[in-house]
């Protein structure tokens, strides 16, 4: 008796990844499940730092999705590998700073040699044809099947169809004809796929994974990335533009400011890698000063930590500034007012 | 039993799990593990990561009473 062949698929912890692995699955092949962690992926974890998320379930979606089908899952990071694709992705940026095109290749590369290390047969993904506007096209399709280095045992069960044959189909590991045709940006069918298996709670249908999507995010790594003179950055920087609000109002630096408690907390962890200031006569928030401040700096930054805490309208506010050497000193400020915060100021 | 502890604090969640994953792979079955994590998305995200990869999980809990830390204990499966 023949071994079943030996799949792993991509899981994002989407309903497409989930669908393209059942798919496979049910035909009898044996199914893993890989999933990459880059630094920009959108977790609940990351939405329950603030306080106001506190309430939101927590559960990370790609297990999830390995619960309910049932398979093993191997989380890989890299953070590290990521960084090229992020700051010079060969195919270019979508509407924000998302190299999607890149990455889907980069992913379906790892899974690849994930796939040869570990004597496994072929890849699965849930792309589907013409959902989205860069990485799945029929004409970029192929470019991410080449580039990886998976060709033809690279196989998106979902349009399978809609696309020329790959090895699995081939050697008969699967049926062409128990594979789909999907297309385009309508979910219908993947919802219907979805109620014919059973899956009635399944994490937001299509994208919204990814940091580099959000135009807020993107335009906070463009300020960084400028104020640098160079794309780069270390995994708690795009950790810190997750977190609070930031306020540039001189070029040489910038405010990071927490919004709630779950922020403040947050921030805390960091503190020590930068000035930071608070106010010591009324509640407010924790601020970290990124850049290299001169006297003058420090007392914009107090001011401006000074107008988000609840001291605002007081004639004057203690603040705190902390040093990353242990230095403190302690000035009393007036407030910013907030007619004299330009909105450019904000990233 | 020997049971080894893996330092997770100050980590967001998918990383706790991922350290777990790397330390699991070096243990032999039967081994345990206690992780320490600050992030309580680890009562969620390792008992599910043992589901799936079959380790059992023999405790999942706050530290203290004032659930600024997290403790997961687990036991190595057949497969590491």
């Amino acid at each position: 008796m023949t071994k079943p062949a030996k799949a792993v698929a991509l899981i994002s912890g989407g309903l497409d990844s989930l669908l393209a692995a059942k798919v496979v699955q049910q035909q009898g092949v044996h199914v893993e499940g890989i999933n990459f962690f880059t630094g920009f992926c959108v977790e609940g974890h990351t939405h329950a730092i603030r306080s106001k998320d506190r309430g939101r379930p927590k559960r990370n979606n790609a297990l999830w999705v390995a619960e309910q089908l049932g398979i093993r899952l191997h989380i890989v990071e890299v953070i590290e590998e990521y960084k090229a694709i992020v700051t010079a992705p060969r195919h270019g940026y979508g509407s924000n700073l998302n190299p999607c095109l890149d990455c889907k290749g980069f992913m379906v590369g790892k899974a690849h040699e994930w796939m040869i290390e570990h004597d496994f047969d072929f890849i699965v993904t849930g792309e589907v044809v013409g959902q989205r506007p860069k990485s799945q096209r029929r004409d970029t399709m192929p470019v991410i099947a080449r580039e990886s280095g998976a060709g033809d045992r690279l196989l998106r069960p979902l349009c399978a169809r809609l696309l020329p044959e790959t090895l699995p189909e081939r050697e008969g590991w699967v049926d062409r004809q128990l594979l789909h045709d999907f297309s385009g940006r309508s979910r219908k069918p993947q919802m219907a796929l979805a109620a014919e298996f059973g899956f009635a709670d399944y994490a937001q249908p299509a994208g919204g994974c990814c940091f580099l999507t959000d135009e807020n995010y993107a335009r906070k790594l463009g300020d960084l990335w400028q104020m640098r003179g160079e794309r780069s950055y270390e995994f708690d920087d795009i950790m810190l533009l997750k977190v609070g609000r930031h306020l540039r109002p001189r070029p040489h630096f910038k405010l990071i400011v927490a919004r709630d408690d779950g922020e403040n907390n947050f921030l805390m962890g960091y503190r020590r890698q930068f000035v930071h200031l608070n106010a010591t006569s009324h509640p407010g928030p924790l601020a970290l000063l990124d850049g290299e401040p001169a006297a003058a700096d420090l007392e914009l930054a107090a001011r401006l930590t000074a107008r988000f805490g609840q001291g605002r309208e007081a004639e004057s506010v203690e603040v705190e500034i902390v040093h990353p050497g242990g230095e403190r000193q302690l000035r009393t400020v007036r407030p910013l007012p907030a007619e004299e915060i330009p909105a450019y100021w904000y990233l | 039993m020997n049971r080894q502890r893996l330092d997770a604090r100050h980590l967001l969640c998918p990383m706790p799990v991922i350290r777990t994953q790397e330390r699991v792979a070096r243990l032999a079955p039967g081994e345990e593990l206690e992780v320490l994590a600050t992030d309580p998305g680890v009562l969620a995200d390792i008992p599910a990561w043992c589901r799936v990869n079959g380790h059992l999980v023999l405790e999942a809990g706050p530290v203290d009473a004032a659930e600024r830390e997290f403790r997961v204990c687990l036991r190595v499966g057949p497969n590491p």
